[in-house]
This record gives C-alpha cells, sequence and structure tokens, in this order.
C-alpha cells in the first residue's frame, strides 16, 4: 500500500489558559499525498493556523494521530520535530520573518546552519532557489532595500534551500499589493508543478483557487474538502518578476 | 551547527548593529584594559622601586628596633616608637673582631621648620653618626661632615642636604651661618651633594646633625630610630646579619633569639619584603579591575536579556527552520563569548598600548622603569574575557531557547 504523505486522524488540539480550555480543533482527519497543491481556508478563529503548526511539526496535538511518511510524528522527540522541521519542511510566513539588516544571501542560508549540508555547497545552493524566486540580482541587498513581494520572494528562496518534502505558505499575500500578491502565487504554481507539495493557509477564496484542492474548515471541524473545479492560473506575471 | 558556522553566526549579528556591540563590549574592553595595565605598570613601578633599593647599595644590612618575622615587615613601620635599640649597640659593632663590618651609622629623625632670613623649609633633621658619609657612600660637595670627637661631644654642627641648602640660602654660601632647629643654634659646616630619591626618600631636603645632639638636644630621647650597617661585599651576607644578631643579644643580654628586640635584615631580604609588599599592592589592584569585569558582565548578560526579547520573532523562525533548543543556546552563548573575547582583545591591545607608553614617558623622564607585560597575564585575560561571556551569557541564551516559536514568530 502507497503511504500518503501526510495524514491526520481525528486530530484535537485545546488550549489551557488557566481554568479556561479553548478548543481549535475538534477531531480533524484527512490526508494529503505527494506532489499535491491544498488550500486549507477558512476565517480567523477556524483552527487552521493551530493546523498548520501542527502539521508543520511546530506544535503537538492534544489527541489523535499524525502520520508523516508512516511514522507516527507522536513518537518524535523535541529535537527530531525541529530535525524534521529543518529537513522535510519549507515554512512562508504573512509578514515574511526575514532577519533585518541581513543580506538576503545570509538570510536565505539561514536552515542550512541547522543542517550538516557542507559549507562548500551553501552558495551554490542558495544562487539555485534565488534564481527559480527571481531573485539573483538581489544576493548582497538587505530586506529594508527591497519590496514587500521581493522579500516574500526571498522567504519563498529560504523555504525552498532544504529542498522540503512540504511547504506551508501561511497567508503569503496577506502583507502584499495584488500584483506581487499574483507573482507570488505563480511561484508556488510553478513549484507545485516541479513536483513540490505545497499546503496554503488563507481566508481568501480568491488566493485559495490557485491551489487545486481546498480544505475548508470551521470551528475546528473540516466542512468540505473538494478539488478545485475553476482553478485560478497566475500568468502573464513572468515578465513582471524578471 | 558546527564552529565555523557559529562563528559566521555571530558575525553576521554583531555586524548587523556594529554600535550597540561596541558599546556592549565596552566593559569587557575597559575591564580588561585596567588589568593589563595594572600588572604590568604595576610590575614596571616595582622593578623601578627594587631597582631604587639596589641602588641604595646592596651591601648594606639594616638594623631595626623590635622583633619581626623573617620576611615580614617590621615591628616600627606600624607606627609604635620602640626604645630598645641604642646608638651604643650600633658602635659596639664596629670591631677587629669581625672585619667584614666597615662601618655602621645610627639614625634618628624629626621634622622641623627651619628658617633663613624670609625662606622656611619643612625638613627632616637627620641625628646620625659621623661615619654617615662611608655607610651610604656620599660625601661633602661644600665644607665637611663632622666628626666622631663632635659626635661625642655632641657639637651643635649641622650638615645640610642639596636642596634645603639652595631653598634656605640660595646662591649664598652656607657655610659658618647659624640656623635654629628646635629652638637650639646649629652652626652649618657642609653642605651634601645632590643624591635624588632613592629608597622612597629625598635625600636632598634633609639636614645631618651627629646622633647625639639629636637625641639629646631636639628629641629627648635615648634610642635610635633605625641603623645601617655596611659590610664588605655583597655576597654571602648571613655570617655579618648573624654576627650583628649576636652582637646585638650580647648588648642586649638577650639569651633566646626567641626574645630578640631588633631585626636585622641584608639588602637582598629587603629587597625580598618589598617585592611581597608591591605584589600585594598589585594584586589589590587587579581586585579592584575585576569589578569592573564583572560590571561590564553584568551589562553583557542585560544587553543580550533585552536582544533575546528583541529578537523573539528571529528565534521563533530559527526554531521554525530546524534550530534544536541546545542550538539555540549555543548560538546565543557564542554570540556572548564572541562579543566579549572581542572586548578582550581590544582590551588588551589597549592596555599594552598604554603600559607602553607609560614605561616611555618614565624612561624618558629618566627612571630605571621595565616594561613588563607577561604573556600568561595576556593569555589569562582572554580566558578571563571568555569566562565572563560564558557566565553572563548563560542565562540569556537559555531564555532565547526556551521560547515557544508559535509564540514567537507572532510576536511583534
Amino acid at each position: 500500500m502507497s503511504e500518503s504523505l501526510l495524514e491526520v486522524k481525528n486530530l484535537k488540539k485545546e488550549y489551557r489558559n488557566e481554568d479556561v480550555v479553548t478548543p481549535a480543533l475538534n477531531g480533524v482527519s484527512f490526508k494529503i499525498e505527494k506532489g499535491e497543491f491544498v488550500a486549507i481556508m477558512g476565517p480567523s478563529g477556524s483552527g487552521k493556523s493551530t493546523l498548520m503548526h501542527i502539521l508543520g511539526f511546530l506544535e503537538r496535538p492534544s489527541s489523535g494521530d499524525y502520520f508523516f511518511n508512516g511514522r507516527n510524528v507522536n513518537t518524535f522527540t523535541d529535537d527530531e520535530l525541529a530535525e524534521t522541521r529543518g529537513k522535510e519542511v519549507g515554512f512562508i510566513f504573512q509578514a515574511f520573518n526575514l532577519l533585518p539588516r541581513t543580506t538576503l544571501l545570509d538570510n536565505i542560508i539561514l536552515p542550512l546552519f541547522y543542517t550538516n549540508v557542507h559549507k562548500r555547497e551553501w552558495a551554490y545552493r542558495a544562487k539555485k532557489v534565488l534564481t527559480e524566486v527571481g531573485l539573483e540580482h538581489r544576493l548582497t541587498h538587505t530586506p529594508g532595500q527591497i519590496s514587500g513581494g521581493e522579500k516574500q520572494r526571498a522567504a519563498i528562496a529560504r523555504a525552498l534551500i532544504n529542498d522540503p518534502a512540504v511547504i506551508f505558505a501561511d497567508e503569503p499575500t496577506g502583507n502584499l499589493d495584488s500584483k506581487s500578491g499574483l507573482q507570488v502565487m505563480k511561484i508556488l504554481q510553478e513549484l507545485n508543478d516541479h513536483g513540490h507539495t505545497i499546503i496554503l493557509v488563507t481566508h481568501e477564496r480568491y488566493t485559495a483557487e490557485h491551489s487545486k484542492r481546498i480544505l475548508k474548515i470551521k470551528d475546528g471541524l473540516i466542512i468540505s474538502d473538494e478539488m478545485v473545479g475553476n482553478r485560478q492560473i497566475a500568468d502573464g506575471a513572468k515578465e513582471l518578476i524578471k | 551547527m558546527n564552529f565555523s558556522q557559529c562563528v559566521h553566526n555571530s558575525f553576521i549579528i554583531i555586524g548587523r548593529n556594529k554600535l550597540r556591540s561596541f558599546l556592549t563590549m565596552l566593559g569587557i574592553i575597559i575591564g580588561i584594559m585596567s588589568v593589563i595595565v595594572i600588572m604590568s605598570v604595576g610590575a614596571g613601578a616595582q622593578s623601578l622601586i627594587l631597582n631604587q633599593i639596589k641602588s641604595m647599595g646592596s651591601n648594606l644590612i639594616g638594623i631595626l628596633p623590635g622583633k619581626s618575622e623573617e620576611n615580614g615587615p617590621p615591628a616600627s613601620v606600624f607606627g609604635t616608637p620602640i626604645v630598645t635599640l641604642k646608638n651604643k649597640d650600633i658602635q659596639n659593632l664596629v670591631s677587629p673582631a669581625f672585619p667584614r663590618v666597615i662601618a655602621a651609622s645610627s639614625y634618628a629623625r624629626g621634622l622641623d621648620t627651619v628658617a633663613w632670613g624670609d625662606n622656611k623649609v619643612d625638613t627632616y633633621f637627620v641625628g646620625v653618626s659621623a661615619s654617615y658619609i662611608d655607610v651610604e657612600d656620599t660625601f661633602v660637595s661644600q665644607g665637611r661632615f663632622f666628626t666622631e670627637e663632635e659626635e661625642k661631644s655632641i657639637a651643635r654642627v649641622a650638615v645640610l642636604g642639596s636642596k634645603t641648602a639652595e631653598d634656605l640660602f640660595g646662591d649664598e654660601n652656607p657655610l659658618g651661618h647659624q640656623i635654629k632647629i628646635k629652638k637650639t643654634n646649629f652652626s652649618i659646616i657642609g653642605v651634601m651633594r645632590e643624591r635624588g630619591v632613592s629608597g622612597f626618600q629625598n635625600q636632598d631636603d634633609q639636614i645631618f646633625v651627629p646622633v647625639t645632639a639629636a637625641q639629646k638636644l631636639l628629641l629627648g630621647i635615648n634610642y635610635i630610630n633605625f641603623a645601617r650597617v655596611k659590610i664588605d661585599r655583597s655576597d654571602s651576607a648571613d655570617d655579618s646579619v648573624e654576627y650583628i644578631k649576636q652582637s646585638l643579644r650580647a648588648s642586649h643580654n638577650i639569651d633566646n633569639p626567641e626574645d630578640d628586640d631588633f631585626s636585622v635584615r641584608s639588602a637582598d631580604q629587603g629587597l625580598e619584603v618589598m617585592g611581597k609588599i608591591t605584589n600585594a599592592i598589585r594584586l589589590f589592584l587587579v581586585a579592584i579591575a575585576a569589578i569592573a569585569l564583572v560590571v561590564g558582565g553584568i551589562g553583557i548578560m542585560n544587553i543580550m536579556l533585552a536582544a533575546v526579547q528583541e529578537r523573539t520573532q528571529e528565534i521563533g523562525l530559527r526554531k521554525a527552520i530546524g534550530a534544536k533548543s541546545k542550538q539555540i543556546i549555543s548560538q546565543f552563548l557564542f554570540e556572548t563569548i564572541t562579543i566579549t573575547f572581542l572586548g578582550g582583545v581590544i582590551g588588551i591591545i589597549l592596555g599594552v598600548a598604554i603600559s607602553a607608553t607609560v614605561a616611555m614617558a618614565a624612561q624618558s623622564m629618566g627612571y630605571q622603569w621595565d616594561l613588563v607585560i607577561s604573556l600568561p597575564s595576556i593569555f589569562l585575560a582572554c580566558l578571563v574575557s571568555i569566562g565572563v561571556g560564558f557566565i553572563f551569557g548563560i542565562a540569556p541564551a537559555r531564555r532565547a531557547a526556551g521560547l515557544d516559536p508559535i509564540e514567537a514568530l507572532r510576536y511583534e
């Protein structure tokens, strides 16, 4: 039997703050296969961020199982979680989270600090991923010197540098104007075309429709799981990127 | 994350905020610099003092009243006058029975204001024996020194130090004039040659009178403050020291050396004692400078704690992209240590530069000042600066590692 890339079964998460228990996920089950482009969509407070954090090994569920490549993540130690985050996962955040006053090159190689990839390979990898996002000419710029769209592309390059099994994009277009947002979506679609598995978290229908499959989540439950019928393709922006 | 990656990473972070990194280092720079300067200038000053003691003549043996430990300071330095040592004891030392003793002089000192015309000077009058000029290897530039007969007859004669003579009489010839010391008239029979500073004491602003006159006419005492004995050679002073001790015991009717009421020191022993005292002073000063290091360390801890707060998002990101807790700890610890180590290196460079400047200045003023910079002390300074970084970096590093990555990522 072929294993899914990731699979969750009856996943629950609740937050305790003193005596107040706030449920965030109330039993979520689904599978995601390698090469998929899935959007997790829901209003704020629906639990979509919590779900992404659990899927991204940043948080542990209160109950339920999470299998990654067939391995039960519940058995992972904290260090194994950190290692898996470094090797198998690339994160793209709404706020970019680039280190200020640090060159794009140094920002992009940051994940390599925590791997045992040989230093000789660092520059080669950095150039490769920067080229993929069209920023090869911005190597020595700092985040303060580039636009929001370029920042997010740099963040995508950082997410790619360890060639991860899955890329999580948490509202990647949230802080961008529509043109830059489209560029970012186009890169994500291209990456997916090249075989990368992408999980997109958003509350915008239009952004979600760039994916191939939408999981709708509300009040901690999956309320629908369907393929995108009329997929948006971000194209015609090739000139804008270069 | 291996060592070179840690270094690379630390330099990225430190370079990101150069002014703050420098200010953070400042405490360590100043601390290490002070320690180096104090060690080095202290050693230089020590060499100067010891050289001066040597210049007083290493074939001298000192006698002080009161018993003392072999290498400890004599009892009389604590200020209590001890009355057991007499001029007669010293006169007895020069005898054909022990020819290695060439000369011996008693010293009894007091302070008074001496006037000539409108000129007044506060000066020490020193009662010494007639053999003083032999003991101290000096001579008069004008007139003559007083004789043994004058010493015995309590003559009211005085020999001025060169500076006292100049201060009182200017260009006038002081010989034959009368000055009043403690309301007693003394006639000036000589002026000493200029000797400069030797053994903490300016030898030139004193007035020398017969020790008998100082005791009976000026001080009203029958004891002496100390004595110096000159021996023929500086080597193997031990038998001379032993001879002097036995002679004094005989004069004082002491059978048991435990009961000695005097202490006898050769110049070598004196050097040793002085070396110990100056070392103690140096260590004390270094200890004070070390406080600056501790203060600097606390400053660094404070700034690193603030940096952890400020870089919460960065820490969250680092955790999200695969940093383990211990890697976060080592990263922050390494950053702190890099800052303190760089500060230490800068401090060492500045400290050596200042010490060299002081040494050159002192040498150019004609002092026998050695530039002493010991490699172990530099090595130690490096270790200390690393240690300070380690000790004061632990708390901020642990706080950083303890952050929850999700909270940290959300932190604005």
